[in-house]
């Protein structure tokens, strides 16, 4: 599949746009030229199966792969050959499948821990308004809190930085139906905030309760784009995809 | 002067001995800190670390003989200039290492302490230069119980702030958060927008100079000779095994307290003093193979 910048999103330019993006890790080629955008204010799912190369394509986006060549465009920038600090500073900002709590960090070190880097993030207190548990466990080591806090506080730090566009790595990962929840509500109260949200989830009954486009990945390749409308009429191609 | 024995031992002879452990314990405190930081986030085992020290001395004798700057300045100088020599050392050397075993960063380092002290035998001699004691620091006092020496008591007081100072830079500020999350994921760190690179070479230049500011303090003590870290970093080496790499408390309170234990030794078992503390390390190892304050890996 190969969809054109100008598709049916009316020409607008996007907020992200990734063209012929290869990733390798040593030797081995992982992503083999992936084609996807997003546009302001969208969210945006990455589905398929473990291993289809989801979490390689965010970790390309913010540049810590072990090489990657093709073209990532971020607010008109070219991303390819920056480093991740500056991504980052680009107003992109990273939630990793594996949450990346520091343990030798108490919560609240671990939540103030990313610099801001534009003005209009969210203020700590609505971040404790998303997450109320969070505000109970501040001066707790970060990684004794319990699996859904530790996703809650990996969300929740990243949206004080100002930073507009977020990478989700499977937030919903091993949690709890309600918890799960709660997530969802982040999810769509961030979008009415403004946010682009590029997802990655395996759960697409999840996915799409909350996205605007679905990207299908196999292989490292992206092999279908569905919009969250026609999901019901696709339902038999994504779950050849996916393999449910 | 109240005197008393115990054990048959003086008392004047006991605390004599344990100002010198308190002492030897200030160095091996504030040079095992370095090491500790380092390691955490370079990765590196420092073998130059005992020849940065010998530089921090050496750099203060310079100052002085050559260009007649004095103690107090060469306090805040001599460790600036040791350090930036590190920054150097990083960035052009260590910072290709960093992927590669770590057999490959002590081999470097370890070349790099022979090359410094070899170069500074060559041009000054193995015999040891003098550098006085500062006046302000002349002189001693009597403390009822035995007779404190002004500038040692200033070692270990000064060196108990620089302790604390780092410890508290690294557990309590915003900037010792930063290193500690990047000890423990560097990637992550950087995708937050943290110029990773950077606080690495300037861990190692704060680190080095660390060492150079413990150089300026043992100048006026032992005399400033091209071996002087040579002889102290093996022992440092065994302070770090037996506190547990990269723990910053521990390297403190390890550094004070093996200080103690071999001046206490020196006073009841003089014939193990030099052991004593590798007799401690092997210990420890068997045992606790992380180190007193170590976190299992
Ligand atoms: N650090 C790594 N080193 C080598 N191969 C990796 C690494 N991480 C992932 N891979 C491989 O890259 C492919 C894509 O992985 P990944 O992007 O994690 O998939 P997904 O997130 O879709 O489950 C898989 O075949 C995986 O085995
Ligand atoms: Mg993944």
């Amino acid at each position: 599949m190969r969809e054109q910048t100008n598709g049916a999103d009316g020409g607008r330019t996007p907020f992200l746009r990734v063209q012929g993006l290869n990733a390798w890790y040593g030797e081995s080629h992982v992503l083999h030229g992936i084609d996807f955008e997003v546009h302001e204010g969208e969210v945006v799912t990455l589905l398929g199966r473990n291993g289809a190369g989801k979490t390689t394509t965010m970790k390309s986006i913010m540049g810590i792969v072990g090489r990657r060549q093709g073209s990532v465009v971020f607010k008109g920038t070219e991303t390819i050959g920056l480093p991740s600090n500056r991504i980052a500073r680009l107003g992109l900002a990273f939630c990793p499948e594996e949450r990346g709590i520091f343990s030798s960090l108490n919560v609240e070190e671990n939540l103030t821990l990313p610099p801001v880097i534009a003005p209009g993030g969210l203020s700590v207190e609505t971040i404790f308004e998303l997450f109320p548990n969070l505000k109970e466990r501040l001066k707790s080591q970060g990684t004794k809190l319990s699996g859904g806090e530790q996703q809650m506080l990996a969300i929740g730090r990243i949206l004080r930085t100002g930073a507009r566009m977020l990478l989700l790595d499977e937030p919903t990962e091993g949690l709890a139906p309600v918890i799960v929840q709660q997530i969802g509500n982040t999810i769509r109260r961030l979008k009415q905030e403004g946010f682009t949200i590029l997802l990655v989830e395996q759960n697409f009954r999840f996915a799409a309760t909350v996205a605007d486009r679905h990207y299908v990945m196999e292989d490292g390749h992206v092999v279908a784009m569905v919009r969250n409308a026609e999901l019901d009429q696709r339902m038999d191609e994504i779950h050849e995809y996916l393999g449910v | 002067m109240m005197t008393f024995t115990i054990f048959g031992v003086s008392s004047v002879a006991l605390f004599g001995q344990l100002l010198l452990g308190l002492i030897n314990g200030a160095f091996y405190a504030m040079l095992s800190l370095g090491l500790a930081v380092i390691f955490g986030m370079l990765n590196i085992i420092n073998f130059t670390h005992g020849a940065q020290y010998m530089m921090g001395a050496f750099v203060a004798w310079m100052l002085l003989d050559y260009l007649g700057i004095g103690y107090w300045p060469a306090l805040v100088l001599a460790p600036v200039i040791v350090g930036i020599t590190g920054v150097i050392i990083e960035r052009t050397m260590l910072h290709r290492l960093y992927k590669l075993d770590h057999l490959y960063g002590l081999l470097l380092t370890f070349g790099l302490a022979l090359t410094i002290q070899g170069l500074l035998r060559n041009q000054y001699g193995a015999s040891g230069l003098p550098y006085a004691i500062p006046d302000e620091l002349r002189g001693g006092t009597n403390l009822g119980f035995m007779f404190l020496p002004n500038y040692r008591g200033w070692v270990v007081v000064a060196s108990l702030v620089v302790c604390l100072t780092t410890w508290f830079v690294i557990e309590r500020t915003k900037l010792g958060a930063y290193l500690r999350a990047a000890t423990e994921n560097p990637t992550l760190v950087q995708a937050m927008g943290i110029n990773v690179p950077r606080m690495i070479t300037l861990t190692y230049g704060t680190g080095v100079g660390l060492a150079g500011l413990a150089g300026v303090l043992a100048a006026p003590i032992y005399s400033v000779n091209p071996n002087m870290g040579a002889d102290l970093i093996i022992v440092v080496f065994a302070v770090v095994v037996i506190g547990g790499m990269g723990s910053i408390l521990g390297s403190i309170v390890t550094g004070f307290g093996l200080g103690v234990v071999e001046g206490l030794t020196k006073v009841f078992y003089p014939e193990a003093s030099a052991t004593v503390i590798f007799v401690i390390m092997v210990i420890v190892l068997l045992t606790k193979p992380a180190g007193l304050f170590g976190r299992n890996a």
